[in-house]
This record gives structure tokens, sequence and C-alpha cells, in this order.
């Protein structure tokens, strides 16, 4: 139970579908907010507050009220890369995009892998005001593959995950023991899947198209062989395995096989893995490239039946800004990635929901709810008393992406000029309005 | 003024096959042009060209020189070695400083594959890829089916194999393209471990065996094997791979018929060809030299916007 913060002002959410998997809950209603958590939702008809300030009501008729989104998956760069992007942009750019909560990968510079480090992302995020960040902490010092960080203490100061993101795991030996260890503390392990031997030097998908284009190509079992590894790992530790950004067929199935083993694995997934194909490389757009590359059509469509059927629990956006100057380049030079957060959810309904593959509950399941339990954070749910992390938005509005817009410091996506179908009208953090359009 | 091949060549994929058509016979009457004493004539004279050489190369760039120069076109020969990253200043940025120079085309042969395109999307100038990372080498490709055409006088039904490193290799996929547009049978043969894994995607057959290629084809283009391809942990030797893949005359004395030999060059003699074979009687690796002079001259024309009918009198003042 949340902390009633009584200075927090009053809202009521009038008129809206009230949408919550967490408690199976799809209806027209209102939600009504005080001192930060949610008191009551349902047809609340008349509300007066006897001697205390009268709740702002807003009307919310046509729109979705759901749990706040929590993005388990985003690159601040703060500290060492301010220029891309700090915590406050980036949890600004969260909020915008609905999300009232992201989890923060350690791939900073210095590493984020001691507690100093993980109280300094959570003490810059309170100043920011906008979503709430959670550190996830690394997994080896310096992200070297080598030794243990000091998992105790970074929990402590607030980490709730671990992960070297970015520099997957190469030793077998060292993979076990932080799931081992991390067990300890009862936080998942998060892995980066990629056989660094076989995806040396590549820059998209291993295919067609990058023996037209003549790229050197990454193969699907770079990232299943690591997939695999590390199910079988879980199920020899116990341990809590979360999977990064899936992006093949091969990796469903085989997470689909730990599962129905009742290994304990979970997987994420990104928005431009169910939306986009090797065929957005063409012409060397150096926007489409990313790690784990864009793939094909039946990766595509297997991804989005995993998503639908839960072998893959989570959407997660794998926001990774970069410098217009980076991505301007030769393709092999450019960086991996795209940012993600101002789009996630208007890609995940114009492909996924609009697309007919899965309704709006589904989608505010894997947006939502199942981050917030996988990595045992608060928000998740409208529940009487939970902390009001609250996420508003139109599923049907039409939008042009225009990147010069986004608050993130970051441009570079691949649906730049698109028109995408989602709009988000309000984010709201503890009751707290931090976005609204 | 839009030429027939729009403002660059970039690769020959995206070609029909009436501009490659097009290509080959505007070098036609450019073949001429090489043949005389005074080698010139006034056709891109007051064009300014920039041959930017990110990499090492010395075949390509002469050719290029030559033809320009013979084109009365004025060329400066910007040669860098590395990639733009390791050069310090970004292709981005050598694009906007040519650009500022005003000059008419760019000849850019650069380590990265689609940096040609990368500058022709940045700047007005007709760019010319001389080859890109692994991507494409057009005008290889195209002297390539020039020196085919002028020996079986038609590409349609041909059957060519190339050989060696397809992997890596520009030529062979300019190659492809072009042969296949052209209307001839491509194939390709080489250890598995140098041939992209997607290869027959590219609707081309596949042959393991050097002798099965030999006893199919009309033609052999045999790609140069990159030393380094050995270091890289490819092949285990050049010893083993001569042995089981290379060109030699005891091979091809048991075809059913003469196969002409193509090499883009440099070669590695012993390696993927032997030296009777480059030498014989049916190597035509020289005729691809001098067929890559009259090629650039007719893209060079071409893309300045000369019109395909004009190209005999552009030759200029009646030849002899």
């Amino acid at each position: 139970m949340t902390p009633r913060n009584d200075a927090a002002p009053s809202i009521l959410l009038r008129g809206g579908r009230l949408i919550d998997p967490s408690q199976g809950l799809d209806e027209t209603g209102d939600l009504l907010i005080t001192g930060g958590v949610v008191e009551a939702h349902g047809r609340l008809g008349e509300v007066r507050r006897d001697g205390a300030a009268q709740p702002e009501i807003v009307d919310v008729r046509g729109r979705v009220v759901s749990p706040g989104f929590i993005d388990v998956h985003c690159h601040l760069r703060e500290p060492g890369r301010e220029e891309v992007e700090t915590i406050a942009t980036g949890s600004r750019a969260a909020a915008v995009g609905g999300f009232t909560a992201v989890c923060a990968m350690p791939n900073t510079d210095p590493v984020t892998d001691n507690q100093a480090a993980v109280g300094f992302i959570i003490r810059q995020a309170q100043r920011a005001g906008g979503a709430k960040v959670y550190p996830i902490g690394a997994i080896s010092m310096g992200q070297q593959g080598q030794t243990l960080a000091e998992f105790g203490e970074m929990v402590g100061a607030g980490a709730v995950a671990v992960s070297d993101d970015g520099r997957p795991v190469a030793s077998a030996q060292l993979m076990r023991t932080a799931l081992e260890y991390a067990r300890t503390f009862g936080i998942p392990v998060a892995d980066h899947c990629e056989d660094p031997t076989l995806a040396l030097g590549g820059a998209m998908n291993e295919g067609v198209m990058s023996a037209r284009l003549g790229l050197r190509g990454i193969p699907a079992e770079a990232e299943e062989i690591m997939a695999i590894r590390d199910i079988l790992l879980a199920r020899l530790t116990g341990g809590h395995i979360h999977l990064c950004h899936m992006s093949t067929k091969g990796s469903v199935e085989l997470i689909r096989w730990g599962k129905e083993r009742g290994i304990n694995v979970t997987a994420e997934v990104c928005p431009h893995h169910l939306s986009l194909t090797e065929a957005a490389v063409e012409g060397y757009d150096t926007n489409a490239k990313m790690n784990p590359p864009l793939r094909t059509a039946a990766d595509v469509a297997a991804l989005q039946e995993a998503v639908k059927d839960g072998t893959i629990d989570v959407i997660a956006t794998d926001h990774a800004p970069h410098h217009y100057d980076e991505k301007e380049r030769e393709f092999a030079d450019a960086p991996n990635g795209i940012v993600g957060l101002e789009t996630a959810l208007a890609v995940n309904l114009t492909w996924l929901v609009h697309g007919g593959s899965i309704g709006l509950p589904l989608l505010i399941e894997r947006m939502s709810c199942a981050p917030a339990r996988l990595f045992h954070l608060p928000g998740g749910t409208l529940r009487a008393g939970s902390p009001a992390d609250v996420t508003v938005f139109d599923p049907d509005a039409s939008w042009t992406v225009d990147p010069a817009k986004f608050r993130s410091k970051g441009r570079n996506s691949p649906y730049a000029g698109q028109t995408l179908r989602g709009t988000v009208a309000m984010t709201l953090v503890d009751g707290r309005v931090i976005h609204r359009a | 003024m839009t030429s027939a091949l729009g403002k660059d060549l970039l690769a020959l994929e995206p070609l029909s096959s009436e501009q490659i058509r097009l290509i080959l016979d505007t070098a036609e009457p450019f073949k001429e042009i090489s043949e005389r004493s005074i080698k010139k004539v006034p056709t891109l004279r007051g064009s300014t060209i920039v041959n930017l050489f990110f990499e090492a190369s010395t075949r390509t760039r002469i050719s290029f020189e030559f033809a320009e120069k013979r084109l009365s076109a004025d060329t400066v020969n910007v040669a860098s070695s590395g990639s733009s990253v390791s050069k310090g200043e970004t292709l981005v940025d050598t694009a906007r400083n040519l650009e500022a120079m005003r000059i008419d085309m760019v000849v850019i042969r650069h380590g990265a594959s689609g940096a040609a395109q990368f500058l022709a999307e940045r700047i007005e100038s007709n760019v010319i890829n001389a080859g890109d990372g692994t991507h494409e080498h057009p005008t290889q490709g195209l002297l390539d089916l020039l020196t085919l055409r002028d020996h079986f006088h038609r590409l349609d039904g041909l059957k060519v194999c190339i050989c060696g490193d397809v992997l890596h290799s520009r030529v062979a996929r300019s190659n492809i393209w072009g042969l296949k547009k052209m209307g001839a049978e491509v194939a390709v043969c080489g250890p598995r471990s140098l041939l992209p894994n997607a290869i027959d995607e590219l609707g081309v057959t596949v042959f393991s065996r050097i002798e099965d290629a030999i006893q199919w084809a009309d033609a052999l283009n045999v790609l140069r094997l990159q030393l380094e391809r050995m270091q890289g942990g490819y092949i285990p030797s050049l010893r083993e791979y001569n042995r089981v893949f290379g060109v030699t005359s005891e091979r091809l004395a048991r075809a059913p018929k003469d196969v002409l030999i193509l090499h883009p060059g440099p070669m590695n003699r012993g390696v993927e060809i032997d030296s009777d074979v480059a030498d014989g009687p049916h190597s035509v690796i020289l005729n691809q030299v001098t067929n890559g002079v009259a090629i650039r001259m007719a893209v060079l024309y071409l893309l300045s916007g000369g019109r395909p009918e004009l190209a005999e009198a552009a030759k200029g003042g009646g030849g002899r």
C-alpha cells in the first residue's frame, strides 16, 4: 500500500474506458485520485469532499484510462553522454509517450555498477519530475564480463534488476553465477542475447537483403544460441532470466520450450521488431540499424503471435538515442539503436491493435501490468490504494511522426514521416500530471 | 538535364536491361578513341571531376582518369586510405566540401557498402560508384559484360560462372545483376564459407566443385581471393584453395569446349588462377582492361547529359 500524500491534488477522470487487466477491468467509468493514490473507480456520480478542495474534473470520454506504461528497457545516457540524452529529457520523453516508469540500462559512462551510481540516477530522476526511473545495475564490474558487480548494495540503493545490456555476457559461468546470486535478492537478470563471435562486425540481419546490400549479416542463431543457453542456465539455477528484445521466430520457439517446462524465463520484444522488417534497411537507412537487427516478415509474425499467446511477456522500447551526427554516416560505421519512448504506444496500437492481432486489454497487460509484476515495481494496476500512475490515451487519433518535436534529444526514428494511430492525452505519476497534451 | 541513366551510377541492380544495353552500345564508338595517336576529344571540356578514392586502387583509378582525360575533363585525384572515421573527417563533411567547390562529377571508391549512395543523396553532382565496400562495382560489371559481348556477340543465354569469394565481392554482385538483366545464366562457385548463405535467393546456380562449373560454363569470371580472407578464418590455406578451387589448365582441358577466362584483377597467380590460364589463348583479362576505359568514357558521357545517338559524333573530327 502506497502512503498517501495529502499535498497531491485530487483529480477525477470522468467517463473514460477504464481498462485494467490486473483486476480484469474493462468498463466505462470514472477514476478518482486523491493523495497520490487511486481512491476509487467505477460510476462514481457526483464526488463531493467535505472540507477539502474539490477534485479537478477532467472529461476523458472516448479515451482509455489505464495503469501507466512501464518500460523495462531504455537508455538514458546519463552519466556520460548528456549531449545525447539526460535523465531529465529521457524521463520527460517517457511521460509524453505515456510511460509512468522506465528502467534505465547501466551502459552509462561510468558504468552503473555500484550503489553510488545507482543513487545518482535516482536523485537525478527525482529532480527531473518526469516518469519514475528505476536503475538497472550492471552484472559485471564495468560491464567487462569478468567479476560480478555488488548486486546487494545496488539493490539496496534502488536497482531493480541487473544486466550487461549491449555487452552480452559471453561466459556461461559468469551468467550462471549472476543468476544464482541475483536469486538471493529476488531480482531478474536481463540479458542481451548475442553470441559475440557469430555477430562480430554484423550490421543487419543475415539473409538475402544483407547479400544484396553487401553488408555483413547477423544470423538469427547469434541470438538463439544465447537465448537457449540462458534458458538452460535458468533451469540449472532457478534464477529469473529475462531475455531482452527478442527478434527471431527461433527465439520465440525456445522461450516457449522453456516456459512449457516451468523454467523461470520471461522475455520482452520491442515495437520495432513487431512492426518493421529488414526491408527498412534498403537505401542504407541508418535509422533502421539496431541490435538485434530488424528481421524478416516471418519473424515479425511469430513475435506478434508470441505477444498474443504470452510467450513474450513484455513490450519494451530499447529507447537508444544517438546524436544525429553519429547516424549520419556509412551504414556499417553508424551506431545501433533508435528512440522509442514517444512512438511505442502508437506503433503498438497501429500494428498490433488496429492490425487486428491483439485487443487493448492485452496491450496494456504487456506494457504495464506484466512489466510491474516481472520487475516487482509499484504500479501496473488501478486498484484502490495503489499509486496513481495512470495513462490516458486516445487509441484512434492519427498523427504524423515528426522527430523534431520529440522531447527526447534523440531524433533517430525509422517512423519519421509515418502516420500512426494513438495519442497520449495525459500521464500521471503519483497523482501528479506530468504530461497533458 | 536528366540523363538516360538518372543522376548517378551507383549500382547495376536498379538499372533496366535497356539502360545497360545503352551503356554498352555507347562504349562502342569510344573504344576507337583510345586507338588513335591523339587520344582526346573535347566532349567534357570545362567539366570538373573529382576522383575520390578512400581505398587503394591502381587499375580502376587510372582507368577512370584516362577516360576523363580522353574526354577533356579537368580532374583532381583525392586519395585517402582508411575509412572516413579513421581519417577524422566524416563522409558527409567531405561531401559538403566537394559540393562547395562546384564540381560536376565525383567518382568514389570507398570501403563501406552504401557509401556512394550516401554521397549521391547529399550532393547535386553526378556520382559514379567505383566500388563501395562489398556492395557493387558497376563499371567493372559493365566492362565484363562488354568483354563477353565482344567475344560471344551476345549475352542472352550465355552461361557465366563467377568463381571465388562472392561473399566479399562487389564485382560479383554487379556481375550477377548485370548478367541476369541481359538474359545470361549465372552461377557461382567457391567454398561455402565464401558464398552468402542466401545466394540462391539471388537467382543463381551454386557449384561446389570447380570441375562442375567448368563443365557448365561458357565463361568463368575468376575473382581475386583477398589474402586477408585466410586470416579471417574463411579458408584454411591458400595452398588448399588452389588445390580445390584453382582455375588450372588441367581442369580447363577436361572441359567439353573452350571456356573464356575473365578476371577483374589484380591476380594472385597460383592461387585462384594459374599463370598458364591467365596468359593463355582463352584469357580476355587484358581486353577487360581496355574495355574499362571505353565503358567509363560512356558512363561519364551519358551522365553528363550526352545523348546516346550522338556518341559517334562526340568522337569528333571524324577519327583517322
